[in-house]
């Protein structure tokens, strides 16, 4: 039990690095302004239905060039599910609980320009949206998120800004800009690791803040602390009786993993790899459930972050390298009893498969949890498309009777999906360590 | 690649990957069917071969997003 312990501490201290650096979309500001569009941050609209507000965000209009239009009165805001999706699915440097009310968290910026900035989000002044009102040493809150002016013209300390926008540029590529003075600033994302493969890379500055995910992720790593705790003092101390109360919980989901996944790949060596298959297990489960949570403090899309996957598949990676005998690598090196010339095909393959293998366990795990949840989002976006944003109460509540029992069904499914996932993900992760430290049994 | 393309892609790895997953669920259904008392050994090889399948589809889906 104690070895679990460690590698949970392990795991979620390390992927919280990653994650602070690391997300899936990103509005990163390039050069080539051509378009300036209407402001995300209209009153207009939102007075109907107060929880309908969060949900909706600015369509995209044309308005012409060089200047921004913060004057947003006459603005048609319409619904589009696919953005707000993703940003309910994203990460976020604020934890929204309903309507203008969101739990602030420790932001820790830092500029290579400028250095470190330590404060609350709620120092942002948050309206609408989860944008803030306030720029604080060029930073700003777009959706929850902190994003940096690039342009060292914009003044340093607390500044209000008039807007917040969205622009398109000439690859219709949507990026957030700012209005301060009449004129346009064009906000960068946090660095990420990417290097620009999903759109991300280098900027500015780095976002290294306890974000919701990581918020999520400690909240987990005390629960499951919690738990194994009691259980590992219940054994010491009722050894040989009956299991009890959380112990009758653990006992089967334990029991199950080693005799169904680490016995049967693993062999007799199973009791070394046993602690990490079981820590992952409980780990990718626990987050999977606290993000089927639909509100404060769940809703956290942890799981569905590349960075976490990353870190995840990345550790079955090195267990698998590092506990490989002679016979693995060899199999992907110089496979015996194959004709020469069909070596030099399939070593290539082999030694990409290494890399693929701990890859599509990174994906997996990503795009079924991240599915899941932009389906719900859709289901829950069919009530703004009926509704007309709000515009329309008998429309809204056909929609609200379509997205219930579609909503409800999915999150059965996705019920399913989070322990079938976490099975998935440990049962791979025993099948590439057993076919590493396998003995051959051909001579 | 522009949208529509990418999403024609991604629908065809989905069917590809449908097919396949399908094929594994019927055949573990007509293989627990005959053989009810090994439903465990074919139920971890379902879901590890369906797993499988999947990574293609998942291959295909960030192809789509890369290019």
């Amino acid at each position: 039990m104690r070895n679990i312990l460690l590698i949970f501490a392990f795991i979620l201290g390390t992927s919280g690095l990653v994650i602070a650096q690391s997300h899936e979309h990103s509005n990163h500001a390039t050069d080539g302004a051509t378009h300036v569009e209407e402001g995300h941050d209209s009153p207009a609209g939102h007075d109907q239905g107060a929880e309908a507000g969060h949900e909706e965000h600015a369509g995209q209009a044309d308005h012409g060039h060089g200047h921004c239009f913060c004057d947003s009165g006459e603005a048609e805001e319409g619904f589009e599910v696919s953005s707000t999706a993703f940003h309910h699915i994203g990460d976020a440097n604020t934890f929204h609980i309903i309507g203008e009310v969101y739990v602030p968290l420790p932001c820790i910026l830092y500029a290579p320009d400028h250095g470190w900035n330590v404060m609350m989000a709620s120092k942002f002044d948050i309206g609408h949206h989860g944008t803030g009102n306030l720029a604080i040493d060029r930073y700003v809150l777009v959706h929850g998120e902190v994003n940096r002016i690039a342009d060292t013209s914009f003044p340093m300390g607390e500044i209000s800004v008039e807007c917040v926008g969205t622009e398109i540029n000439e690859e219709g590529e949507a990026h957030y800009v700012v209005g301060y003075q009449g004129n346009c600033y064009h906000l960068e994302s946090k660095s990420t690791l990417d290097q620009g493969v999903f759109g991300g890379g280098i900027t500015s500055y780095y976002d290294l803040s306890i974000t919701k995910n990581v918020f999520t992720m400690l909240l987990g790593l005390v629960l499951l602390f919690w738990m194994f705790r009691s259980v590992a003092t219940a054994y010491k101390k009722r050894r040989g009786e009956a299991p009890r109360g959380i112990q009758g919980l653990m006992e089967p989901i334990i029991l199950f993993i080693q005799d169904e996944v680490a016995k049967p790949f693993l062999g007799a060596k199973y009791s070394k790899y046993l602690p990490f298959l079981l820590s992952i297990f409980f780990f990718i489960l626990g987050l999977n459930l606290i993000g089927q949570i639909p509100f404060f403090p769940g809703s956290a899309n942890v799981t569905g972050n590349l960075g976490v996957t990353m870190v995840l598949a990345l550790f079955t990676f090195f267990i698998v390298s590092f506990s490989g005998n002679k016979h693995y690598w060899e199999h992907i090196f110089w496979m015996p009893g194959v004709p020469a010339w069909v070596k030099i095909i399939l070593t290539p393959v082999e030694v990409l498969g290494i890399f693929i293998k701990p890859f599509t366990l990174m994906l997996r795990l990503f795009a079924n949890i991240t599915a899941g949840h932009i389906v719900i989002m859709s289901f829950v976006g069919l009530i703004f498309i009926f509704g007309n944003s709000g515009e329309s109460l008998s429309g809204a509540g056909v929609g609200i009777a379509a997205s219930i029992p579609l909503t409800l069904f999915m999150m059965a499914i996705e019920l399913l999906v989070a322990f079938i996932q976490a099975f998935v993900f440990t049962l791979l992760a025993a099948s590439y360590i057993g076919a590493a430290i396998e003995e051959p049994h051909h001579h | 690649m522009g949208g529509s393309l990418t999403a024609l892609g991604l629908g065809l790895a989905a069917i590809g990957a449908g097919i396949g997953i399908g094929q594994i669920g019927g055949r573990a259904m007509d293989a627990i069917a005959r053989q009810p008392e090994a439903v465990g050994d074919i139920r971890a090889n379902m879901i590890l071969t369906a797993a499988l399948v999947e990574g293609a589809a998942l291959i295909a889906m960030v192809l789509g997003y890369i290019l």
